[in-house]
């Protein structure tokens, strides 16, 4: 497997590990991935756990006590203790395992924002958030009586911290903000944000789906009360994620669901929660899956997410080069320096459906639409945008072939 | 890809023949697909025998969504209101001549979801009204 720094990126050893990179998506038309900020593609260790999982020690976990249930219970355990290290959380009963970043944040409102917050209170986001960042606390701010309020964007794509500084003289209860956005690439300063939301007597939370696949995360550092990702955008499975919470807001947080696993004792009309993280963790957990997201965050681990982060910025940095160069070609978001691997762009007159149709026949998977972020794209009056995004897999070659497809596309529609 | 964006489409996406409004008009109708901001109006004129003697569309959106809005309306010409109603997703497919996955085929269907709600007496108006 591949694992020595630089050269691996480039000599290939590491799409060798991605068996899906070898594939036609038409006839003789290979594919070219770029649509990592929607899935990640899954390295072969990833996959093949997890179906070993299955042939060899398939049970059900905590309660058993023979060999199997012991070997999956370790399996188990043990991945949720490599991520909590993998993003340096203090501990690992600090790490929930949830369904994605979605249900973390759904989470978060549905048993902290019930307990602690009440009419009038104000909840600040911005307008570069996630659906998932947003209407969990639309969700809430219905029920609750809340108020929202956002931190602007500029033209360029940054966070008006200026006007996030008066905002925070309002008093809000909770900060909700992204790492990375989807759809401009904008990396915001949390180093300088949460420390001001702290200050200003907010608890914070940051929505983490972009960023922990991508970049070095340090939770023992950052002041994050939560901070949700989901393993899916980070080579592991779909269907499992994680929230990480400080241990005294967890303990004091009432449960999320019911039901097997998050008890301590039952009776007919009342029962005792579970200690942490079991507490949030009903039911049989997907089990295969947080396996595979241990897997994922080995395989992470063993290339060096600084590498990673400083191949993405060498490819996404040619991307921005070459784009630019393309007339009636516009990209979102700011430079190479504030912005990870992730380029929304539209063409004048072209809309951003038939761009992705057209790169599909030559085997470019893009994105095309409002990637879940649908007042940002009103704010820029946009309808639609197309997004490439890179990760690890990419090469400088996908993105020559991108800038190919763009101009048989502008040639289709001249 | 020259299957997909045949030169039919293409066409009538850069050159529409049936585009436009209509004012007076017997019925109009419009909607867009909030997923990727693709809008349609139809306005259509009608003899008294119900028949349609005039449609014309206006909006912006995807080649789909714009080119199977020409199409359809070309299509209608001459037709009275029961035909209209008896149209289905195969018509517009027909009239494009490729095949679509389900995201392309919500543009293409969204000209007919426009005329078939002007049609059935919705009259002058929007649903996000």
């Amino acid at each position: 497997m591949a694992s020595n720094g630089a050269s691996s990126f480039e000599n290939g050893l590491i799409r060798d590990d991605f068996p899906i990179l070898k594939r036609e998506v038409h006839p003789g038309v290979p594919l070219i991935y770029l649509d990592s900020a929607a899935t990640s593609q899954k390295p072969l260790p990833v996959i093949e756990v997890m179906s070993q999982y299955y042939r060899d020690y398939n049970a059900n976990i905590h309660r058993g006590i023979h060999a199997l249930a012991e070997e999956a219970t370790a399996a188990y355990e043990n991945a949720r203790q490599r991520i909590a290290a993998f993003v340096r959380a203090p501990s690992p009963e600090e790490l929930i395992f949830t369904r994605n970043t979605t249900e973390s944040i759904n989470l978060v409102a549905n048993t902290w924002g019930r307990k602690y917050l009440q009419a009038d209170d104000m909840i600040l986001l911005t307008m570069m958030e996630h659906h998932s960042n947003l209407v969990p606390w639309q969700l809430l701010a219905d029920q609750l009586d809340l108020r929202l309020e956002f931190i602007p964007v500029t033209s360029q794509g940054l966070l008006d911290l200026d006007e996030y500084q008066r905002l925070l003289k309002l008093g809000p209860k909770l900060v909700s903000i992204t790492h990375m956005s989807n759809v401009l690439g904008t990396i915001n300063p949390l180093e300088e944000i949460l420390p001001a939301a702290k200050e200003a007597g907010a608890v914070t939370l940051v929505d983490g789906a972009q960023s922990v696949p991508h970049f070095p995360v340090n939770l023992s550092q950052l002041q994050a009360d939560f901070y949700a990702f989901s393993a899916h955008k980070m080579l592991g499975p779909t269907g499992i994620g994680a929230l990480y919470g400080r241990r005294e807001l967890l303990e004091d947080m009432p449960p999320f669901l019911g039901g097997g696993e998050m008890i301590k004792r039952v009776e007919l009309r009342k029962f005792t929660p579970n200690d942490l993280p079991h507490k949030f963790e009903a039911g049989t957990p997907a089990i295969a899956e947080a396996i595979g997201f241990g897997a994922a965050v080995d395989y992470l681990t063993q290339i060096g997410m600084d590498e990673i982060e400083k191949h993405e910025k060498k490819i996404t940095g040619y991307a921005l080069e070459k784009l630019s160069l393309i007339q009636d070609l516009e990209i979102l978001g700011p430079g190479i320096e504030e912005r990870g691997g992730v380029i929304s762009f539209f063409i004048q007159d072209i809309h951003a459906h038939d761009v992705a149709q057209i790169l599909d026949s030559v085997g470019i998977a893009v994105r095309a639409g409002h990637h879940c972020a649908q007042p940002l794209h009103d704010h820029y009056n946009l309808s639609a945008t197309s997004r490439a995004s890179f990760y690890l897999y990419n090469t400088e070659d996908e993105v020559d072939r991108l800038v190919e497809g763009i101009a048989k596309v502008k040639s289709i529609f001249a | 890809m020259d299957d997909f964006y045949r030169e039919l489409i293409i066409e009538r996406y850069k050159s529409p023949r049936f585009q436009g409004t209509l004012d007076p008009h017997d019925f109009s109708y419009e909607d867009d697909n909030p997923a990727c901001g693709d809008h349609i109006q139809i306005d259509v004129r009608l003899n008294e025998e119900g028949e349609v003697t005039e449609a014309l569309f206006s909006g912006q959106g995807c080649a789909i969504s714009q080119a199977s809005a020409d199409l359809l309306l070309e299509s209608i010409i001459g037709k009275n209101i029961e035909e209209i109603k008896s149209l289905d997703k195969d018509d517009v497919l027909e009239n494009l001549g490729i095949e679509l996955g389900p995201v392309r085929l919500k543009c293409a269907l969204l000209p007919l979801k426009v005329l078939k709600a002007g049609v059935y007496g919705l009259g002058d108006g929007n649903p996000l009204e």
